[in-house]
């Protein structure tokens, strides 16, 4: 029951329990991650046979590659902050021209368009990524037979890669800055255009700078969703593969600690990003 | 918005202009990469192949799909876990919600809040990967089974139905949590009070005011929990295994490995539809709107 209301012993301990029993199951798993990335064993197994850093610093002489000097690893880390900040750009930029487009203009068939702008969240992952590579395939052939054109960036590869992110994040975007910008005081605009000031200077130095927590928010929500993604990505991949395509890989193969030590890099990371985006909306609240 | 009684808005044929501008990318997204790429799907899954580069209008994938007891099989066998998952997700988070909003205070309720939230910022392969060290044959509960002398060797916990319903939950609740708290926070105590003083038990309580105020609330989480499961590849090939027979490994075969694209345009079809299906369900069930839903999560 509510805190209010007077609890019977049993139930605050089997509420205390329950939370116990919560929080174990939301964190095993990744403690687990993390403590063996420093375990001196070939494989992240149990028992613990003492501490080591070989994993995050050997070489190929000590007989153990370490994440610095795994090159693969090293690499497709490079290839997913390329995609992420492609689709984090592309995202935030279609996302504040969408939310400008639905708040703030009346056109036919406006209603429709608000829908469709939502659908890109409920088709799963795996099938946008199919759609997005057939369609992509089969113009790049017609383009071949046809001309003789040899139209790369629509075979599997980091273009399509960033194109199938973009297609559902763009989404989140839009609601993150539809949703601040819907509780703007348009007033203080009308404000500044009686007092003179041009429509971009509004734009430049009352809208935009009200709208920067939601861009920047919806930023690095981008950015994480595009690192983390696998479903679309893994049907529109080509050579270069990203972290969690490479990761997926390695573990199918029989995972070494190394991706304990890449994973632990990635908690911290989050981590960073998770508490600097609550600093900041803090401050901007 | 052109609004005549504002003196200073723009003139209409700047206005429009903007428009055409703000309108143009939004089309160009929408169009090419979710509209038109589903029609050449659907125009996919429905020829056949008769002949190199010659092709004839035909049923025969969605045929296939019927006839062939496998992939049908897999299909209801996806469709029936990712119920299940989204059963117990509910079960595990409703509790963890409640706790949240009406049990805890203040700062301890954020802080539980936000700690609820912080696994879910690390990507799924990394919480697989753990679900992997800790229930694989050599791994760590087998090998604390053993210690704790509850089994004599070491057992293999991971390539289990039960193993993937666990990975499955564990990664689909942060979308059953944040709905449910949302819902729950708009509920009034006093009215849980009123009824406690009325003499209600907890169990009338919970479904005469509490279930039916968090409704929407566990539409949306179950929605969402269902649509993400059903299309979840990572956590059941890893966990699952050879044994895991989920429904969009059969589409990755197809498509990825055989090269078979016309069938497996027609299972991604099958499998668009069943999530479809299952949406509008959900909010016919209650009542919904879904933009109101999207927006809510």
């Amino acid at each position: 029951m509510i805190s209010t209301l007077p609890r019977p012993v049993w139930l605050r301990t089997a509420t205390v329990l329950y939370v116990a029993a919560f929080l174990l199951f939301l964190f095993l798993p990744l403690t687990t991650v993390a403590v063996f990335a420093f375990n001196n064993a070939p494989y992240p197994a149990p028992p613990w046979r003492g501490f080591t850093l070989d994993w995050f610093l050997g070489n190929a002489s000590a007989g153990r590659v370490g994440l610095f000097h795994d090159t693969e690893l090293l690499g497709s880390i490079v290839t997913s902050l390329i995609v992420a900040c492609w689709v984090t750009v592309v995202s935030v930029i279609i996302g504040t021209a969408n939310s400008f487009l639905m708040e703030r203009f009346e056109f036919p068939g406006k209603q429709a368009l608000s829908v469709l702008m939502l659908v890109p969240l409920v088709i799963p992952g795996v099938i946008l990524g199919i759609s997005i590579l057939a369609l992509s395939s089969r113009i790049a052939e017609l383009a071949d037979t046809l001309f003789g054109w040899d139209l790369d960036f629509l075979r599997p590869g980091l273009p399509l890669v960033v194109a199938g992110q973009f297609s559902y994040i763009a989404t989140i975007t839009t609601l993150m800055i539809s949703a601040r910008l819907k509780r703007f005081d348009r007033t203080l605009e009308e404000a500044a255009l009686n007092l003179g000031a041009s429509h971009a200077a509004v734009l430049r130095t009352i809208t935009f700078p009200y709208l920067r927590p939601a861009m920047i928010g919806s930023a690095a929500i981008s950015f994480l969703m595009s690192f983390e993604n696998f479903n679309t990505t893994l049907m529109l991949v080509g050579a270069d593969a990203p972290l969690t395509v490479t990761m997926y890989g390695r573990m199918r193969e029989g995972a070494s600690p190394v991706l304990n030590a890449v994973s632990l890099f990635l908690m911290l990371a989050s981590a960073a990003l998770a508490l600097s985006l609550l600093r900041g909306g803090r401050r901007s609240a | 918005m052109v609004d005549a009684a504002d003196p200073l808005s723009q003139p209409a044929w700047r206005r429009r202009l903007v428009l055409t501008w703000l309108l143009a990318p939004a089309l160009l997204w929408l169009l090419l990469l979710i509209v038109l790429p589903h029609i050449d799907l659907a125009l996919l899954s429905l020829r056949r192949r008769i002949a190199p580069h010659v092709y004839q209008p035909s049923l025969l994938q969605f045929k296939t799909f019927f006839t062939e007891p496998l992939y049908w099989q897999v299909f209801v066998r996806t469709a029936v876990i990712s119920a299940l998952a989204t059963a117990l997700t509910l079960l595990v988070a409703f509790p963890a919600a409640w706790v949240i909003t009406k049990v805890a205070r203040g700062r301890a309720s954020s802080l539980l809040f936000v700690v609820c939230l912080i696994p879910f910022w690390v990507s799924e392969t990394v919480r697989a990967l753990g679900w992997l060290i800790l229930l694989r044959e050599s791994g760590v509960l087998p090998s604390l089974l053993v210690k704790l002398g509850l089994t004599p060797v070491p057992v293999e916990l991971l390539y289990h139905d039960a193993t993937i319903l666990v990975g499955l939950v564990y990664t689909s609740l942060l979308f059953m949590v944040v709905p449910l708290v949302n819902s729950l926070e708009s509920l009034d105590n006093a009215l849980i009070e009123a009824a406690y003083n009325l003499g209600a038990s907890g169990a009338s309580i919970l479904r005469h005011i509490v279930i039916p105020h968090a409704a929407p609330g566990i539409t949306a989480g179950c929605i969402i929990v269902f649509m993400l499961t059903l299309g979840n590849y990572l956590t059941p090939t890893l966990l699952g295994g050879k044994n895991s027979q989920w429904f969009t490994e059969l589409i990755y075969t197809q498509f990825i490995v055989r090269f078979n694209w016309e069938q497996g345009a027609a299972f991604g079809f099958l499998l668009l539809g069943l999530s479809t299906a299952m949406v509008a369900l959900g909010l016919r069930l209650s009542g919904q709107r879904f933009v109101d839903v999207m927006r809510r999560t």
